[in-house]
């Protein structure tokens, strides 16, 4: 097939739409015997003119399924070990270590060290564990925010959502980045029903599990050894804090309520970017 | 990564035939066609053993240990040797079922899915992969415990773990529709719409993958797409086609393939042709021109495909005129463009000829400047060397042939003198009823638009050769009113 040589320059050029030559159509033009109408041609799903291209594409995937199902070779260097604060994992393959950072200290908690899959749940964690002004207001307006993206449906309680979460959303019931917080302040009304319940430090784990499901919680396994003294005292802070506003107690509450919303939801921007860094970064931001 | 693909293309000559084969034997199961990338995938998976060992069945107790090694190991590298040796294993599909099959495997599984030990979690997600490589519907909805976490884990940070989600949750979708039924309301759409903001051209691709074949459900139409175009991932996909230096083919590839299911299932396409899909779509097939002109061609069609059908289809919306009253796609070079990938294939790839000229037909129908390009940017030429190929491409010819024709006097007078009669005498002689059907109808127009046609016509045994088909039922009428245009002229 032979193009014109002229053809490579027009394409060059810039854009441009030919003037048309005057149209000019005679009736007989359509007449029967012959039907000849000029029309643009749709071709729907399924139709049998894609076939050819079709086959070229599925080619084309089965081509790469296979590299992405062949489990990549993981080039080795000298065993090295995790540099954040605490955690004591050695690597022999950066790809390793990329996953394992990302995966334990990419999102993770400043109070409580738990890691998250996404800054989504994290964001979520901080709110209704660490966050007593949302303890309050969760008493007064439906606060607890559906965890699936794009979701805006928010509940009175945890248990509510969890219900709304299996119901709607078909999640399991025993979903593992939605445990209900331990109740510590005596006031707060909500008991926490999954029976799944496991103790703190163990939003990520399962490993103790039996093959055979038993409902019964596993030990606590810690990860982090490392606890920073600054974090204890903060959190011992925030506890006094929600336990003199729920008392009513005045003499401190100005002073107690100002510093506490610094900390916690003052410095969104701030707060946002430390804690999904190394634990130390948090101090910086106050 | 074109030349990268290239070269991992294994010889496909009986593939391509076997393909066929199936598409056509189970015509109204869309499923098979996706049941095929993965079928020929195990098929030739034992011939590959390129890891150095082949994996060996596990029975019910091997799989039972791996586990329970992999759960209670106290070292790490041997809880993670536990569930190499069962992924591997999984790669047969008699371990497979043995693994659903065996009370609480899935239950462990997803344990370690979850876990804290990053690298279990990796491994742990490698076995679910296997996992949906099955063609057994049982097998994929086996999974079903995990789709939750996969969804979850799409708006984490550690690009290769969301690669591996993404090929996985494609797997599943292609083989269940009980696994489409959980992964919708389960927010899989605005976790997509979410990871399509990620830099990482690997993520992406297998993004594209997922949805493409969450687009290819029968069910597509009535309850996927409507969400689809609900959400950003429109204006994200078409942004990834826009040509320039940020262009990725493997990604855009996937993409265009996505925007071919939305499109050819007409649910809303003015929506996209408001997002700027022509123009997008437009500019994108000349820089694929220019790419074929540098002759960076290796793996073009994969992108020219989609690419093609999306614009024909989009052609056929009105929406496409209301915007000042005019096409929106109207440049001049769209058709030099074409040509360009024409005559590419033509030398690579003639299957996909009927594809450019459904475009070509589709530009040209109800355009007058589209046709007058043709005339003025010689054209006509190029297109009548086609007619050989196939009589597909003969009939498709002839119709862009008749789309310039029957648009009057003035475009007549253009084709002639010239070879598009000798030509038309030829394909006279075609046995294939449409073929010659559409070469009497451009005759025709020949004929009213350019009266000394004729004359030239009976001197080259033109009747001779009307009158081979005078027995033929769906030509005669035609046969005949041309016979006697020619007699009185």
């Amino acid at each position: 097939m032979q193009l014109p040589p002229a053809l490579c320059a027009r394409l060059a050029a810039g854009p441009g739409v030919a003037e048309p030559l005057p149209v000019e159509r005679d009736p007989a033009a359509g007449a029967a015997p012959f039907r000849f109408v000029a029309r643009p041609v749709r071709f729907p799903r399924e139709h049998e003119f894609f076939e050819d291209g079709d086959v070229q594409r599925h080619l084309y995937l089965q081509d790469v399924l296979m590299q992405v199902a062949d489990a990549p070779e993981k080039p080795r260097v000298p065993a090295f070990a995790c540099q954040v604060a605490g955690c004591c994992q050695v690597f022999d393959a950066l790809d390793d270590y990329e996953h394992h950072y990302h995966t334990l200290h990419g999102n993770v908690c400043s109070f409580c060290k738990r890691a998250f899959p996404s800054g989504h749940l994290l964001d979520a964690h901080i709110l209704e564990w660490h966050d007593s002004l949302f303890q309050i207001l969760s008493e007064r307006q439906d606060m607890y925010q559906c965890l699936v993206e794009g979701c805006t449906e928010k509940f009175k309680t945890s248990r509510d959502r969890k219900d709304h979460l299996v119901r709607i959303h078909l999640y399991p019931v025993d979903f593992r980045f939605d445990k209900p917080k331990k109740n510590r302040s005596p006031a707060s009304a909500e008991v926490p029903g999954d029976s799944g319940e496991r103790s703190e430090g163990e939003a990520m784990e399962i490993c103790s599990e039996p093959v055979a499901a038993s409902p019964a919680p596993a030990g606590e396994r810690r990860t982090y050894s490392h606890r920073s003294v600054s974090k204890l005292f903060l959190k011992h802070v925030l506890n006094v804090c929600s336990v003199l506003r729920i008392l009513g107690c005045t003499l401190g509450r100005c002073a107690s309520h100002t510093e506490f919303r610094k900390v916690t939801l003052g410095k969104k921007i701030g707060f946002r970017f430390c804690r999904r860094r190394k634990s130390r970064c948090f101090r910086s931001c106050e | 990564m074109w030349s990268r693909r290239r070269g991992h293309l294994r010889p496909t000559v009986c593939g391509v035939e076997e393909l066929r084969r199936r598409r056509r034997e189970q015509e109204p199961a869309r499923r098979e066609q996706q049941l095929v990338s993965k079928r020929l995938l195990r098929e030739d998976a034992p011939e590959e053993a390129g890891e150095g060992c082949v994996a060996a069945i596990l029975g019910e107790a091997e799989v039972q240990q791996f586990l329970r090694q992999a759960q209670r190991g106290t070292e790490e590298k041997e809880r993670e040797g536990a569930l190499v040796s069962l992924r591997r294993g999984l790669q047969h599909p008699e371990t497979q079922q043995t693994f659903i099959q065996l009370e609480g495997s899935m239950r462990t599984l997803v344990g370690l899915l979850t876990s804290n030990q990053a690298l279990l979690q990796l491994e742990a997600a490698r076995c679910l992969h296997e996992l949906s490589h099955s063609e057994q519907s049982t097998i994929a909805e086996a999974c079903l415990p995990a789709t939750s976490y996969l969804l979850t884990y799409l708006s984490g940070h550690s690009s290769d773990f969301i690669e591996l989600c993404l090929y996985t949750l494609g797997n599943l979708i292609v083989e269940s529709e009980a696994v489409r039924r959980q992964l919708l309301p389960q927010g899989i759409v605005p976790a997509l719409a979410a990871c399509i903001q990620s830099p990482h051209v690997a993520v992406l691709e297998a993004l594209g993958y997922a949805l493409s074949q969450l687009l290819q459900a029968k069910e597509a139409p009535e309850k996927i797409i409507p969400s689809i175009l609900a959400s950003t991932l429109p204006q994200h996909m078409l942004q990834m086609l826009q040509p320039g230096p940020k262009l990725n083919p493997g990604v855009a590839v996937e993409f265009a393939w996505c925007l071919h299911y939305i499109i050819c299932s007409q649910v809303s396409n003015p929506l996209l042709i408001g997002h700027g899909a022509l123009s997008t779509l437009g500019l994108l097939l000349l820089d694929l021109a220019g790419a074929v002109q540098r002759t960076e061609d290796a793996g073009l069609e994969l992108l020219a495909c989609p690419v093609l059908r999306c614009l024909s289809n989009l052609l056929t919306e009105a929406a496409v005129e209301t915007v000042g009253g005019q096409m929106q796609l109207r440049d001049e070079r769209v058709v030099a463009a074409l040509f360009i990938l024409l005559q590419f294939f033509f030398q690579k790839q003639p299957s996909l000829l009927p594809e450019g000229l459904w475009l070509l037909n589709n530009l040209t129908a109800n355009s007058p400047s589209f046709c007058t390009s043709l005339l003025s940017l010689d054209l006509i030429e190029p297109l009548l060397q086609l007619l050989p190929v196939s009589n597909v491409v003969s009939v498709m010819v002839l119709t862009v042939l008749c789309n310039v024709a029957e648009k009057g006097p003035a475009y007549c007078q253009r084709l002639w003198p010239g070879p598009l009669l000798p030509t038309l005498l030829h394909t006279l002689a075609f046995s294939d009823t449409e073929v010659v059907g559409q070469s009497l109808e451009l005759l025709h127009l020949l004929f009213l638009y350019q009266p000394e046609a004729v004359q030239v016509f009976l001197q080259q045994s033109g009747l001779q050769a009307l009158e081979r088909h005078q027995e033929e039922a769906q030509l005669q009428d035609r046969v005949y009113a041309l016979r006697q245009t020619a007699l009185q002229g």
